[in-house]
């Protein structure tokens, strides 16, 4: 355990240093900070402000101190600090990674049990389009048709924004499609596992109604190994939010990433990247820990 | 994730009708000029948000037309180009990099195994999208850099297969009698372990080829790949987002392209993985 919390320790050193690198890949990162139309003047007073015109080591270690005292800067547009501004924002994201979860497993999750229980069924053979379908759609797209066929067509939902509640529905639709179709071939991936097993036999022999097998002895036990991709397809909804959250102008961290692109706004880019990283490596950690919680089997020692 | 039988695909066996269609398009995109006449970005302002089937006398715009009165046709057909050759080059650059020091990693151990899979776990550690705003946002937006970042954040999966891979091949007799008549280690990895772990290699390029052309159309839609006005899928969504009340058909056409593309790839990548290796990849 101990060490699969090193691992990721070392894995967000890792994402720190990549990151530091990234940013001096350019050459110069004061040319990033300041606004078009600076003058050499201004770009000279702000690199030594800075600190960029010090040998590149000394701020590598300068940036991981002020890492280490979650101080990651202030924004040169907003003037506040950009931890602050990424908080203002994190509510929306995770309002939004919360209904695309609803969205994705309210139907994947049934839509998996249909197709590895019944398996050739009527059911089935109209969910296997569905998996299909959301696993290939693509979000930015799915999501304006959305709009078009219930915002602009029929006026049901608002088409963006999140002044409203209904606001929601619609992005979380649009989110939780590719999470669905992952849910629904998990879930039947796990059941096929446990269908085949000898326990489900005997139940049968012994005259138990199917669906009481279904229901009392095959999902609980394929739940088991379900629960621990709960953790990593969260996290992949949160970074899938990044594109949804553009095309319904849905105001989380996603948004404020391309409104800070296009700002130039390079150290509020910066935080975004670090604080989503680092929520990635922590959901992957509770991901191996549920893990080994649900199956004792597993134990957590380096496997590479 | 537990492995189960992948039968998943059943109802749609006839699988060549999905590679047919990739087919078909990637001819339509490798032999555009002849597809269309058209100029990808001849605009003409007087036929601007003009519906499928509208025609000037002189032109016929089959698909319409988009914001600044382009053939959205000819766009859409070139758009199959971006999005392919980005496909196809990032999947290749990461594939023979990330196959590459995976195999050292395997056969080597020691420092080098260490170093690589720690690298390999730091990478994967990064949300790919993130890795990909921060790049594009230091290096600036363009076609190259968009092949790069996304060789960049997808190398590790492949390290990680072929390091497996190699792991479980190199203790075999076959390497070991071949290690111990003098071949050099280039050859062995080269002549007989790479043969030997191609297949789920080959499997997982195929799946990663949709994930990377809806990657393109998603930062291109972001304004972060392609830029205009060269037309991608992407971009020209990107654009026709503003337009949708009066010209449905520039945002609704190119998506369904990429839905469909993408769709026959996983198809064939679900194929691929039922034929080659019956044990899911883990993904």
């Amino acid at each position: 355990m101990l060490q699969r919390v090193g691992y990721s320790l070392v894995a967000l050193f890792g994402v720190v240093s990549i990151v530091f690198g990234i940013l001096h890949l350019s050459g110069d990162p004061v040319l990033l900070l300041v606004p078009e139309g600076a003058t050499q003047q201004d770009i000279d007073n702000l690199r030594h402000a800075l600190g960029f015109d010090r040998p590149l080591y000394v701020q590598y270690f300068e940036y991981l101190r002020n890492l280490s005292r979650v101080d990651l800067g202030v924004s040169i547009i907003q003037q506040i600090p950009v931890l602050e501004i990424v908080l203002s924002r994190v509510s929306f994201t995770l309002y939004l990674a919360l209904g695309g979860f609803f969205v994705a497993a309210g139907i994947g999750f049934p839509v998996g049990v249909i197709l590895g229980v019944f398996r050739g069924s009527l059911g089935a053979k109209i969910a296997v389009p569905l998996v299909l379908v959301g696993q290939s759609m693509p979000t930015f797209w799915s999501g304006i048709m959305l709009i078009i066929i219930f915002a602009v067509n029929l006026g049901w939902l608002p088409s963006s924004g999140a002044r409203e509640f209904s606001s929601i529905i619609l992005p979380s639709i649009t989110l939780g499609a590719l999470s669905m179709a992952t849910f629904a071939r998990i879930t039947r991936a796990c059941i096929l596992e446990e269908i085949s097993k000898d326990y489900v036999t005997a139940a049968n022999a012994k005259g138990i109604s199917f669906t009481r097998v279904v229901f009392h002895h095959i999902i609980p036990n394929a739940s088991l190994p379900i629960i621990t991709v709960v953790a990593l397809e969260v996290a992949n909804l949160l970074t899938g939010a990044v594109i949804v959250e553009t095309v319904f102008a849905w105001p989380g961290v996603g948004l404020l990433a391309i409104e800070a692109i296009e700002a130039r706004d390079f150290l509020l880019v910066q935080a975004i990247v670090l604080f989503g990283s680092l929520i990635y490596i922590i959901l992957n950690l509770v991901a191996d820990f549920l893990y080994a919680y649900v199956d004792p089997r597993v134990k957590l020692v380096a496997t590479s | 994730m537990p492995a189960g039988p992948n039968d998943l695909w059943v109802f749609i066996r006839p699988v060549w009708i999905f590679v047919l269609v990739l087919l078909c398009i990637l001819l339509i995109a490798v032999f555009a000029p002849f597809v269309t006449s058209h100029d990808p970005n001849y605009q003409n302002l007087l036929a601007r948000l003009k519906p499928p089937g509208y025609s000037t006398g002189s032109r016929f715009y089959l698909l319409g037309t988009d914001e600044l009165g382009r053939d959205l046709l000819t766009r859409i057909v070139y758009g199959a180009r971006i999005s392919l050759l980005v496909a196809f080059l990032s999947v290749s650059i990461s594939l023979i990099f990330g196959v590459l020091i995976g195999m050292v990693a395997g056969y080597f151990r020691g420092f080098l195994e260490v170093l690589i899979m720690r690298m390999a776990d730091i990478f994967l550690s990064i949300p790919a999208i993130l890795l990909a705003i921060l790049t594009v946002a230091v290096l600036g937006p363009s076609l190259l850099n968009l092949v790069l970042v996304l060789a960049f954040t997808r190398w590790p999966r492949y390290t990680r297969v072929a390091y497996a891979q190699t792991l479980s091949v190199a203790g075999s007799l076959y390497i070991k009698s071949s290690a111990y008549s003098g071949a050099s280690n280039t050859r062995i990895l080269m002549r007989h372990i790479l043969p030997n772990i191609l297949a789920p290699l080959i499997v997982l390029a195929t799946l990663e080829f949709g994930l990377m052309i809806l990657f393109e159309g998603g930062l291109s839609f972001l304004g972060l790949g392609v830029q205009p006005p060269m037309p991608s899928w992407g971009s020209i969504l990107s654009v026709g987002r503003n337009y949708i009340s009066r010209a449905w058909w520039i945002v609704t056409l190119p998506g369904i392209c990429l839905f469909v593309v993408v769709l026959s790839v996983n198809v064939l990548g679900d194929f691929l993985r039922d034929k080659f290796d019956p044990r899911s990849l883990g993904r």
